[in-house]
């Protein structure tokens, strides 16, 4: 791997998160998504539901560094990027049911939630299709002359799309505040990507003359200091970067990829689950620090599960869509 | 109209649009150009001459020839505070960029509930008979025509153009505005001062009793023409030119077909799926009790457009044709 750390080397400046904090935004995604799971499951929830669970230290990482004005694009696989950035669980619960109380009145769904009180400018459902969005966002800053950064999310799948291509070009050629963060999950959807990536991620981003760094998305400090580096130099005005974060996700595609046997096996999935969770792994270097103890952290598992819980319930109860507005928004105002 | 001056200026239609952008960019910070050639070289058709003069480089951007990367850009500058004015070369690269525009552009701002905006203005081109062959000559109208979410515009006039343009910059959804290259030195009586035509108003063209004649962007001009020979055979036709495909002035094009009870659509796009489909059956089903005869479809012969002369001059309707067509129709030939 050709190694194109950024030059500027961690400031002064760089500002430690609260850890607790980010352990129970951790937390909040995985035990969000084992309900998602469970309301489809119990066919509550229609449509797709594709889970993120084994990936939170790469979405609330990277948003540890991220203010409420500071922008991100995500993907079909979001939820969690949608919480890092500080979405309220009982509506975006309504969102993923199809409620009127959801983000966006339930029209848009799992894959299309949007925030834009919190800059998430919409997840989407076409493999890398808001990079052109998040790069546009990152012109738009420039054009301002604000200090905003605009971070897109995508998926290792997205590495096959030219777009990705295309407005990383413009990005360092415009030295636009953008981060493509790439969550290498190793599948993108029921293929390796060994078998669908040539060369280096990496060098492919190094080719446009961008800081390309290879990270483990699996742990959050790790995220956390190559995200502080990315939006520093991003907010410096010296352009975008490029993270490429190691991670896996626990479940299929989609909720519905069960029978996954084919394309990875139960024992590479346990692999990650014991020895690479990302929550497991914060968890002992919490304890080891000092920072918590078992007690304090499993006290955070049942209180983010009660919210939970009481999220759930709250979109269960909610109102469907008054059946007028299927004819409002297509049109701006 | 609104705050039409009496006085006019003589204006050829690539002038009118540059004024259009030009007003809307010294009113307006937050509009923007970019495209490929548009800046220095002001177009290849010299649209665009003299804007980066003026607005500079910051406002008037080059960019590489990446189609996708740069109008999904556009979706996300809009997304975000600017008014980008995204200029595709020819029509016929929208192929190269409908995910962005199908499906990006046209659902943000419903998928997101309504909460975020695409004030996106697409400018291309359409029309044949430059020998430019099957790569530059399509019109393609009816692809965005068909996607909720997209306004389509097509002028005929210098007037019509300058107007709608400035209507298309101002307005909160992505708008899609078509130039039709013959048409660029067409020179034509300017109101001086500032006016806006609404998107979504038909125009009629010309006065007539005897046969309606529902033409778009160029074909209004091969509409106009068979009606001056046809008037010299005392068939009296009324050209009706919707102006923008979505929204759809249905009401003026049936009351005018609800006088004359006879129609003839005239769109350059190949006749089958297309435009001049759907006019024809706003016709059929809000007109039928008034027609007299069947409603009639002229367009671009269904094949690709062919390079040599003598072939591409079979595939698109003419001033002769059309008077055929009206003289069958009202059982004169």
């Amino acid at each position: 791997m050709s190694n194109n750390q950024p030059q500027a080397a961690a400031t002064s400046a760089e500002v430690q998160p609260d850890w607790l904090a980010a352990y129970r935004k951790m937390v909040t995604i995985r035990l969000f998504e084992d309900r998602v799971n469970d309301l489809y499951q119990r066919k509550v929830m229609p449509g797709l539901a594709h889970l993120s669970s084994g990936e939170e230290a790469v979405a609330v990482g990277v948003c540890s560094v991220l203010g409420d004005q500071d922008y991100i694009t995500s993907t079909h696989r979001g939820h969690g990027h949608c919480l890092a950035k500080g979405a309220a669980p009982d509506r975006m619960f309504a969102e993923l049911l199809g409620k009127a109380a959801g983000y966006c009145g339930g029209k848009g769904g799992s894959m299309h939630i949007a925030d834009q009180e919190r800059g998430n400018l919409g997840a989407n459902a076409i493999v890398g299709g808001a990079l052109g969005i998040a790069t546009g966002a990152g012109l738009s800053i420039k054009q301002r002359g604000s200090d905003q950064v605009a971070v897109s999310f995508i998926g290792d799948g997205a590495l096959g799309q030219g777009v990705l291509y295309e407005v990383m070009n413009m990005a360092s050629l415009w030295k636009l505040p953008v981060i493509y963060v790439c969550e290498n999950n190793l599948y993108g959807e029921y293929t390796a990507g060994s078998e669908t990536v040539a060369g280096s991620p990496l060098d492919r981003a190094g080719a446009f003359g961008i800081p390309a760094t290879e990270v483990d998305g699996q742990d959050i400090r790790a995220v956390h200091a190559a995200s502080q580096q990315s939006v520093e130099r991003a907010r410096s005005g010296a352009g975008p970067s490029f993270l490429l974060c190691s991670t896996y996700r626990y479940f299929g595609h989609h909720v519905g990829d069960v029978d996954r046997g084919y394309y990875r096996s139960r024992e590479e999935e346990m692999f990650w689950r014991t020895e690479r969770d990302p929550i497991k792994l914060a968890a002992t270097w919490l304890v080891a620090d000092g920072a918590a103890d078992q007690g304090l952290l499993d006290q955070i598992e049942q209180d983010v599960g009660r919210e939970l819980d009481q999220a759930v319930e709250f979109a269960v109860a909610a109102a469907y869509p008054e059946l007028d507005q299927v004819g409002t928004d297509v049109f701006g105002d | 109209m609104t705050e039409a001056t009496a006085e006019t200026q003589e204006l050829t239609m690539a002038q009118a649009i540059r004024e259009a952008i030009a007003e809307e960019m010294r009113r307006d910070p937050a509009v923007f150009v970019m495209g490929e050639d548009v800046a220095e070289a002001g177009t290849p058709f010299k649209v665009l001459s003299g804007l980066v003069e003026e607005f500079g480089v910051g406002r008037v951007l080059d960019t590489p020839i990446s189609e996708p990367g740069f109008t999904g850009m556009g979706v996300g500058a809009a997304m975000t505070g600017r008014r980008p004015v995204v200029d595709i070369m020819f029509g016929d690269f929208l192929g190269l960029v409908m995910d962005q525009v199908a499906n990006q552009a046209a659902k943000v701002h419903y998928m997101s509930g309504g909460k975020l905006s695409v004030p996106l203005t697409i400018r291309t081109t359409m029309g044949a008979t430059r020998r430019s062959a099957a790569q530059h000559s399509q019109s393609l109208h009816a692809w965005v025509s068909h996607i909720p979410g997209l306004k389509v515009a097509l002028p005929s006039t210098p007037c019509d153009a300058k107007g709608l343009m400035k209507s298309a910059i101002r307005d909160n959804s992505p708008v899609v505005f078509f130039e039709d290259k013959m048409n660029y030195q067409q020179r034509g009586p300017v109101p001086v001062g500032e006016y806006t035509i609404p998107l979504g108003a038909a125009d009629i063209k010309r006065k007539g009793r005897d046969v309606t004649l529902i033409a778009t962007s160029s074909m209004v001009l091969v509409a106009l023409e068979a009606a001056e020979l046809l008037a010299a055979e005392g068939i009296e036709c009324e050209v009706v030119d919707p102006r923008t495909t979505v929204p759809l002035d249905r009401k003026t094009l049936v009351d005018s077909v609800r006088r004359t009870s006879r129609a003839v659509v005239i769109d350059e796009g190949h006749r089958s799926y297309g435009v001049g489909a759907e006019l024809a059956a706003v016709v059929a089903e809000e007109a039928f009790y008034f027609l007299d005869a069947p409603v009639r479809r002229l367009g671009a012969l269904d094949v690709p457009i062919p390079f040599s002369p003598v072939l591409e001059d079979l595939t698109v309707p003419t001033a002769t044709s059309l008077a055929k067509t009206v003289r069958d129709l009202c059982g004169r030939s």
